[in-house]
């Protein structure tokens, strides 16, 4: 791993025609989907739709019952060199037992960088974040905020290409809630692809470049935002965003 | 008996230093202590692996991990002294009668509690953490130490409790030890032996350092533990 | 800066805590030199002490030290078949035969006796404190059905105990007769716990400390001798056995130095073995 901007060979991510099953359920049917160079993908859709699902399944965590999940070059999601440019910040992170810094330099370690840039990295990261005070404090002891704050600072340490967040305020107080929307910002600024699951029509409005819905277990449509939220195409969506129950 | 209170004996036996009871003591604290050690750098790390792969047999690896949990002293002596025994399959290393051989029946009697308890909490841990140590690039061998660190206020108390079942036991290092005078006697031993002497009194004394010896060390990792645990949350 | 200090202090304990574990662990006494043998030899022998009292004096003699292990006279036959002991001082002179006889052993000889004993609760229930021999108090005990706490154990004094119920033509069982399948002391124990009677060395019941209402009843029948023999184990079977060592302490215990070590025994001022080396 180096500093320097790495070439583009990860994206774009196709997505072709994927189903997954679970104990005979149908979660997720025929998607397909292509996510390009750069932007901000907001995923949307009610409970159960199948978007942490979704984003499971581009970050490699579970592998399609059917269809295929290729990265730039025909690559899998298997694939060591697309599995060490990606990083993902959960609802809730977890967090090791041991201090804010070690949290961070942990996953350098597992890519092999050595023991003085791991540290030097973290600081950087700690610090971007407004966490260096921080560095020392047990990681499970911080607030729930920090927390989140610290798994996204754990995220930029590793340089991702591409980022994915699954609902990552949906636990969070407004300022926490900030502080978060300003790191996918920042991600963003520094040519990081965003790929976001959120609950919250506010923060999509104000994240989106565009969006992916989702209604059970299928993409009822993939457009730019400005397009979404003025004219959606399906009921659903136009239900979804009138604040409407769907299902 | 002259002396006949237990107590004032045990408090005699502790003020007076004497010779014999450190030797005694000092052996029975580095068998026991070094079966914990080997019994958690084997156990530990399998019982790890035992709740992160998936392979054939594994719900009886499970099972059987338990069910040793209970496994008599007695069984476990014999099975070492069978094997350790000159006539055994592992009769030329002459292991019989002295402290190694009580180190490994020991060991085989910690094992599995630290075995199964290592499965038990790890696995819970892996629920809690396979997708974040995935995403970070952790692979199943590499979650291992990682996870055991994680959850090493849990496995400390199982470590603990294997220390307890290494010092109290004594049929196991009876068989295997022989109570040998100045070469294999420890504490459970020396107790068992006083008591069929009818030396109540000495028996119960010894008992009564051992339990103070076991406490010592249970409250000092107790303590590291605690002080640990709320630092680290 | 001072959570760092207290995490670096906690850390430093627990390395601490670890080095000395580990330290312990590794200092764990290894099979020290060569100039030892292991003798399997009876409870009686062992809880009386004789063997903090003679083995001093071999040792100063030869350098070499014998590590006891005190075991039933069955049990110490068996660690010296597998090969496990190098001399065994045992109290079953049938035993000991078969034992030579089948290769086991080298030789057998005579190195010391004492005499059985019949002890009993002080009310004594069958009335045997005046009989005129120990077959005879057998018999009563039976007759009476008197408690008894027989080993049961296939130690020395088990199988002596078995062969005064075969001379008083008696097969001894019922609710009175209680097998407890254990050691000269908790055979003792028990015994006194629930004022029964037993049959016990002389030299174990001299320092047995647990008497409560047991009492010394019968004693002095020449049919109590209780013989114990030296027999080393013979390196035809076990070619790893220590036998010049074993040789030298069988030798030793027949010599007039180790006789005189015996008779000097005393348990509470009391001789409880006698030399008699054949």
């Amino acid at each position: 791993m180096n500093d320097k901007p790495l070439p583009e060979t990860l994206l774009p991510l196709e997505v072709d025609g994927v189903s997954f099953r679970h104990r005979g359920q149908t979660l997720l049917d025929d998607v397909s989907l292509r996510l390009g160079h750069s932007g901000k993908t907001v995923i949307m859709g009610p409970n159960g739709a199948g978007k942490s699902l979704l984003m499971r399944l581009c970050h490699g965590l579970l592998s399609p019952s059917a269809g295929s999940i290729r990265w730039a070059d025909g690559k899998a999601a298997s694939d060591p060199d697309v599995r060490g440019r990606q990083a993902m910040v959960f609802q809730r992170p977890v967090l090791l037992r041991r201090s804010a810094l070690s949290n961070i330099r942990y996953p350098l370690a597992l890519r092999g960088m050595r023991r003085q840039q791991r540290t030097q990295r973290a600081l950087d990261a700690l610090r971007h974040f407004g966490l260096a005070e921080l560095a020392d404090r047990p990681a499970r002891v911080l607030s729930g905020g920090e927390q989140q704050r610290l798994a996204l600072a754990r995220a930029w340490a590793l340089q991702p290409r591409i980022l994915f967040l699954d609902e990552p305020t949906s636990a969070l107080d407004p300022a926490a809630t900030k502080a978060v929307e300003d790191a996918v910002r920042a991600f963003h600024a520094k040519g990081t692809r965003i790929v976001m699951n959120t609950h919250d029509l506010g923060q999509a409005r104000r994240l989106a470049d565009d969006v992916l819905f989702l209604c059970r277990g299928r993409v009822l449509e993939h457009t730019p935002a400005g397009r979404f939220f003025d004219t959606p195409s399906t009921p659903e969506a136009a239900a979804f965003i009138r604040g409407e129950l769907v299902w | 008996m002259v002396d006949g209170n237990p107590f004032a004996k045990a408090l005699e036996l502790i003020l007076g230093l004497d010779q014999v009871l450190v030797g005694i003591v000092t052996l029975s604290l580095q068998v026991s202590l070094t079966a914990v050690l080997t019994a958690a750098l084997l156990g530990l790390p399998i019982g790890a692996a035992v709740a992160l792969y998936r392979f054939p047999g594994r719900a009886l690896v499970v099972t059987v991990l338990n069910a040793l949990m209970g496994l008599p002293p007695v069984v476990a002596g014999l099975a070492v002294y069978l094997l350790l025994s000159r006539a055994g399959p592992l009769g030329s290393w002459g292991l019989l009668f002295t402290p190694t051989a009580m180190v490994i029946a020991q060991t085989m009697l910690v094992f599995p509690i630290i075995a199964a308890l290592s499965r038990q909490v790890v696995e819970d841990l892996w629920e809690e953490y396979r997708e974040q140590l995935q995403s970070l690039g952790a692979s199943r061998l590499r979650a291992i130490p990682t996870l055991l660190w994680d959850a090493r206020f849990s496995l400390l108390t199982g470590v603990l409790a294997g220390f307890g079942r290494a010092s109290a036991e004594v049929g196991a290092v009876l068989i295997v030890g022989g109570n040998i005078d100045g070469v294999t006697r420890v504490m459970t031993t020396a107790i068992a032996l006083e008591t069929s002497k009818g030396n109540l009194p000495l028996a119960l004394g010894l008992g009564i350092v051992l339990l103070f010896l076991v406490a010592m060390v249970n409250a000092t990792a107790f303590l590291i533990g605690e002080g640990a645990k709320r630092r680290l949350g | 800066m001072v959570t760092r200090v207290r995490t670096l202090a906690g850390r430093i304990q627990l390395r601490a805590l670890l080095v000395v574990i580990i330290t312990l662990a590794l200092t764990v006494p290894a099979q020290t030199g060569d100039r030892y043998i292991t003798l399997a030899s009876t409870t009686s022998t062992e809880q009386s002490g004789l063997f903090a009292h003679i083995i001093p004096r071999f040792r100063e003699a030869t350098g070499i030290d014998v590590r006891v292990v005190a075991v039933g006279t069955g049990q110490a036959f068996s660690i010296g078949r597998r090969g496990d002991a190098d001399a065994l001082l045992v109290h079953d002179p049938a035993g000991e035969e078969a034992f030579v006889a089948d290769g086991y052993g080298s030789e057998r000889r005579d190195v010391m006796y004492n005499y059985f004993i019949i002890v009993g609760p002080r009310t004594d229930p069958a009335d045997i404190a005046g009989v005129e021999n120990a077959v005879d108090a057998m018999s009563r005990i039976a007759g009476t059905r008197s408690a008894f706490a027989s080993r049961g154990d296939d130690s020395g004094t088990h199988r002596a105990e078995l062969r005064l119920w075969g001379l008083a033509d008696i097969q001894p069982s019922g609710s009175w007769y209680r097998e407890l399948g254990s050691g000269m002391g908790p055979t003792l124990n028990t015994a006194a716990g629930m004022d029964a009677y037993a049959v016990a060395d002389r030299a174990s019941w001299a320092s047995f400390r647990n008497r409560q209402n047991l009492v010394l009843l019968f004693e002095g029948d020449d049919v109590l001798l209780n013989k114990y023999a030296s027999v080393p184990v013979s390196p035809r079977r076990h070619p790893h056995v220590r036998h010049e060592l074993a040789l030298r302490w069988h030798r030793w215990l027949l010599s007039d130095q180790g006789q005189q070590a015996i008779a000097e025994f005393r348990v509470d001022g009391q001789a409880v073995f006698f030399p008699g080396a054949d």
